[in-house]
């Protein structure tokens, strides 16, 4: 037997059937490889989900409030002194007068049930019902002054803690640190749960209202950060779309090879991923500081988001242009249209469902684009809703996302249920765009 | 004449220009189209083209220069002796607009004529006039102010009537002028092309401006915040104090270390993570799963930072702080650089896998078979063809993740905190560029002073870290690209 066929048998030693150690090693070693790639797609996956529902458990609430019914007297000679019915008239006397209108209901309602709890005065009971109520109330008979004179019902916002207890939010023991509520007055909410008058239902307030102060978190609503966002991608559509497209059609079909087109083309790319921030000092600086734009207004978040969407589009155009096969532009150029012609007929046409789709999406974007909307003022205040467009894109106005930011920086708690409740308004918004856009690709997708 | 209508007219001799340039070009072929050298349509997009364009470029050049001109007029008429040691001219020139919008208010609800408000006196009661207009003044008028103010509303209503005739003067001579040069022989659809080749270009070139709006509104500022605090100790100062009352230390390091302390730590998440489901994705997941999985992370590029910074601030921030740093003592804050860096990390995922994913995708499939043929598994032709094949993708793919975790505000803002501080704790609380930009420029803010205009010197480091990033990672990514095309 010669010396190789001795070393082979002496390797030889393990069987076929089961594995030598080196390479269980290396089985097992591929087992954890693929074992720590699925680690980090749950990973991903986890981290969606977990985001998801406590945005959904925190928020889902904010579309629930708490009512409190009342039956209220409307005497002619508080709120019409002239008795004319004039609306001039009615419209002097302010919230404070119908405050009392509201205390004498609660009690009234109280006495008639027999509802008396100690140590709960008649005025610290009317805090059971949302300082913001005398308002609305006021609305209501301005809206209708035919009510001045009669006993109507009305439903009215519960105090934001009250509401918060029914939501889990505020306990007994937590009431009785806090200076805003107390367990008394918890105990009322309860009698008059049980009397059929309090309970929680659905409040569209919470997307038609404007926003409210510090004090009243229970009637903040988001109609007027709906109606900026609306108008500021009315502005970013009207702008970037045409532009955006006339700028990759001279890229992509009619620019020479040279520096000036390269120059375009990178700067395009790394617009792209300038930080959103710096779009905000530009939008400060330029529109607002040089050409005077009024702050908080809608056509400057427009502006800036659109300076911001074009890149996108103009991403998206060039790569659809670029999906049209050329024999589309040679037949047309045969039968003798002018370059022009072909593109704009032809070349067009057949790339517009992904310039669309891809408008779509620098949209979506843009609806949830913060950081350079904090710069241009539109974090302030804003109670008014903005007029109609056009002179209601100057107006002061909010937007949704940065309504929910500033909702996050109020002290009350509750403003947070109501910031998760606006961010599922906002995500509803962007899945209903992000369904259209895939919705359009697939309807009208040409494979060529 | 109110803009709207200026537009509304310009508009109608727009499609009146339209409809004249067809015809005239018909009438001219003696109603045969085909003498004609193009298709009516042309002659009619000729003339409406030359009516529109020059006159709403005009207008807008107009409508960017006349505040300026109007600003500078007025801003000479007031004596040196009427701004007061306590505020400057342009404080006063502010005043003065707000007088002369309260004024123009005024008029529009009838509640004076517009001669009369020009005769007005100091002693008028103006504050009351203006209060039942709905605008309030903070104090009674000076003289000096209120005769500016009138000044300002003359001279912008001679502007604004000035530029309403010039537009229309130009719309009309555009339309008759190319009304006069319609002939059967009229080159009008090269004409037009020509045009729309312009408007094109016009419209391609907006990025460019875009930039060079970016980088000369943040140069001019910050060459003037340097004027006024000095560069080295901006570079430099290893402290972070700004005061509006003066003597603040704007050092730029502790928010320097925070951003890069929050950027590398998101970076620790997202890398691993993001690699390994691309890796997984790419390699071992069926067409099926693949096709399930990867719109779902995808789904996570979509969510706006806004949500994360809710996240971080409600979710995470509190349970990092309950169940990991108070426990070890480590710190007592919600907002700390550990929360803001993980949520971070969490929105990148999604970044760093679909930018690896193409790049694995884009490694031959040769270079797979080769190493299978030598006997090596799956995972070891991925750690030792595959990545390395596709290194230079997966750098790239990197910097331009973390130029994104950089620039990043909302997550920062909400997560991070708003202490300045040099600090190894990562459950300290900690801050950034982004969100010192946002506190300076937020709010009341007085645009002369070094603690606001610091917020342009900041804008512009930001913009030079994350553009150096890009350009480098473009670069990598680009010359990869071309390996193995």
């Amino acid at each position: 037997m010669t010396d190789i066929a001795l070393g082979r048998a002496l390797r030889l030693k393990t069987s076929l059937l089961d594995q030598s150690s080196r390479t269980r090693k290396r089985n097992f070693a591929e087992k954890r490889f693929e074992l720590y790639g699925m680690a980090a797609v749950a990973f991903g996956l986890l981290a969606l989900v977990v985001l998801l529902t406590t945005i959904l458990g925190n928020g889902l609430s904010s579309f629930r409030q708490t009512f409190v019914t009342l039956q209220i007297e409307l005497p002619q000679a508080k709120l019409d002194k002239s008795g004319t019915g004039d609306l001039e008239a009615i419209k002097k006397v302010s919230t404070f007068g119908y405050a009392p209108l509201i205390d004498t209901a609660l009690e009234q309602t109280m006495a008639q049930l027999g509802i008396t709890i100690d140590g709960l005065s008649a005025k610290q009971a009317a805090g059971i019902i949302s300082k913001e109520a005398p308002a609305k109330l006021r609305d209501a008979v301005i809206a209708n002054p035919a009510l001045i004179g009669t006993v109507h019902e009305f439903r009215l916002l519960a105090n934001g803690r009250i509401d918060g207890y029914y939501k889990g939010a505020v306990t007994m023991v937590s009431a009785t640190r806090d200076a805003n509520v107390s367990p008394e007055l918890l105990i009322l909410a309860d009698a008059l749960k049980a009397a059929g008058l309090l309970a929680t239902s659905l409040n569209p307030g919470f997307i038609t209202d404007s926003d409210a102060s510090d004090q009243r978190p229970e009637a903040a609503g988001l109609g007027v950060a709906i109606l900026g966002s609306l108008y500021m991608m009315m502005i970013v559509l009207v702008l970037a779309l045409p532009i955006g497209v006339a700028a990759s059609i001279y890229l992509e079909e009619f620019a020479p090879k040279n520096r000036w087109t390269d120059v375009i083309e990178v700067n395009i790319s790394n617009l792209a991923a300038v930080p959103s921030i710096v779009f905000g000092i530009l939008g400060l600086a330029i529109f607002i500081n040089f050409a005077g734009l009024p702050q908080s207004a809608p056509i400057v978040g427009g502006l800036v988001l659109t300076l911001m969407t074009l890149p996108t589009i103009i991403i998206a155009t060039r790569a659809s242009l670029k999906s049209v096969p050329p024999s589309i532009r040679d037949a047309a150029l045969g039968v003798g249209a002018s370059k022009m012609q072909a593109v704009f007929h032809h070349v067009l046409p057949l790339a517009a469902p992904g310039i669309l789709t891809g408008t779509i999406i620098g949209l979506a974007q843009a609806l949830g684009e913060t950081a350079p909307l904090l710069l241009i003022g539109m974090v302030a205040f804003v109670k008014e809703f903005p007029g109609a467009p056009p002179e209601g894109f100057f107006d002061p106005a909010s937007a949704l996302p940065v309504q929910i930011f500033n909702w996050t920086q109020r002290a009350d708690p509750a403003f947070v249920e109501r910031a998760s409740g606006a961010i599922i308004v906002l995500l509803v918004f962007l899945i209903a765009m992000n369904t259209v856009a895939v919705l359009l690709r697939r309807r009208f997708e040409r494979r060529w | 004449m109110p803009l709207l209508w200026l537009f509304a007219i310009l508009l109608a001799l727009t499609l009146a220009g339209y409809g004249a340039g067809r015809r005239r070009a018909v009438a001219s072929a003696g109603g045969d189209i085909r003498r004609l050298h193009s298709r009516p349509i042309y002659y009619g997009l000729n003339v409406a083209l030359a009516a529109l364009v020059p006159a709403l470029l005009v207008l807008f050049v107009w409508l960017l220069i006349q505040p300026v001109v109007v600003e500078s007029r007025v801003s000479g008429l007031i004596p040196e002796i009427a701004i007061s040691d306590s505020t400057t001219r342009s404080l006063v020139m502010s005043d003065v607009r707000r007088l002369a919008d309260g004024l123009d208010a005024v008029v529009e609800q009838g509640e004076i004529g517009s001669d009369a408000v020009q005769g007005l006196q100091v002693g008028d009661e103006i504050r009351a006039l203006l209060g039942r207009a709905g605008v309030a003044l903070a104090s009674d008028v000076q003289p000096a102010v209120l005769a500016a103010a009138q000044r300002y509303r003359m001279i912008s209503a001679r502007g604004d009537l000035a530029r309403s005739i010039a537009v229309l003067l130009l719309a009309v001579a555009g339309l008759v002028f190319a009304l006069s040069r319609i002939s059967r022989d009229f080159r009008a659809r090269n004409r037009v092309e020509r045009a729309v080749l312009a408007l094109l270009i016009g419209a391609a070139s907006i990025a460019i401006l875009t930039t060079g709006g970016i980088v000369l509104s943040m140069l001019f500022e910050t060459v003037n915040f340097f004027g006024q605090y000095p560069a080295r100790d901006f570079f430099f100062g290893t402290t972070w104090s700004p005061n509006f009352r003066g003597n603040s230390q704007l050092g730029i390091l502790p928010l320097l270390w925070g951003t890069l302390y929050i950027s590398f730590i998101a970076l620790l998440l997202a890398v691993p993570v993001g690699l390994f489901s691309a890796i997984y994705l790419s390699e071992y997941a069926g067409p099926r799963v693949r096709t399930l999985i990867k719109p779902l992370i995808e789904v996570l590029a979509g969510i706006p930072t806004i949500v994360y910074g809710l996240f971080a601030l409600v979710t995470v921030g509190p349970l990092l702080r309950d169940y990991f740093a108070q426990p070890l003592g480590l710190g007592s804050s919600g907002s700390s650089v550990m929360t803001a860096g993980l949520v971070m990390g969490i929105m990148l995922i999604p970044f760093v896998s679909s930018l690896s994913d193409d790049v694995i995708n884009a490694v031959p499939q040769t270079m797979r078979d080769g190493s299978y043929a030598l006997g090596a598994t799956k995972s070891e032709t991925i750690q030792q063809v595959i990545v390395p094949a596709a290194l230079p993708g997966i750098v790239g793919a990197i910097l331009l993740a973390a130029s994104r975790a950089i620039g990043e505000t909302m997550i920062v803002v909400l997560g991070a905190g708003a202490a300045a501080k040099l600090d190894l704790n990562p459950f300290e609380a900690m801050t950034t560029i982004t969100v010192k930009i946002v506190s300076q420029l937020t709010g009341d803010t007085d645009f002369a002073s070094p603690e606001t205009m610091v917020a342009f010197a900041l804008g512009l480091t930001l913009f030079v870290i994350t553009l150096a990033l890009n350009v480098v990672a473009l670069i990598i990514v680009r010359k990869y690209r071309e390996q193995y095309e």
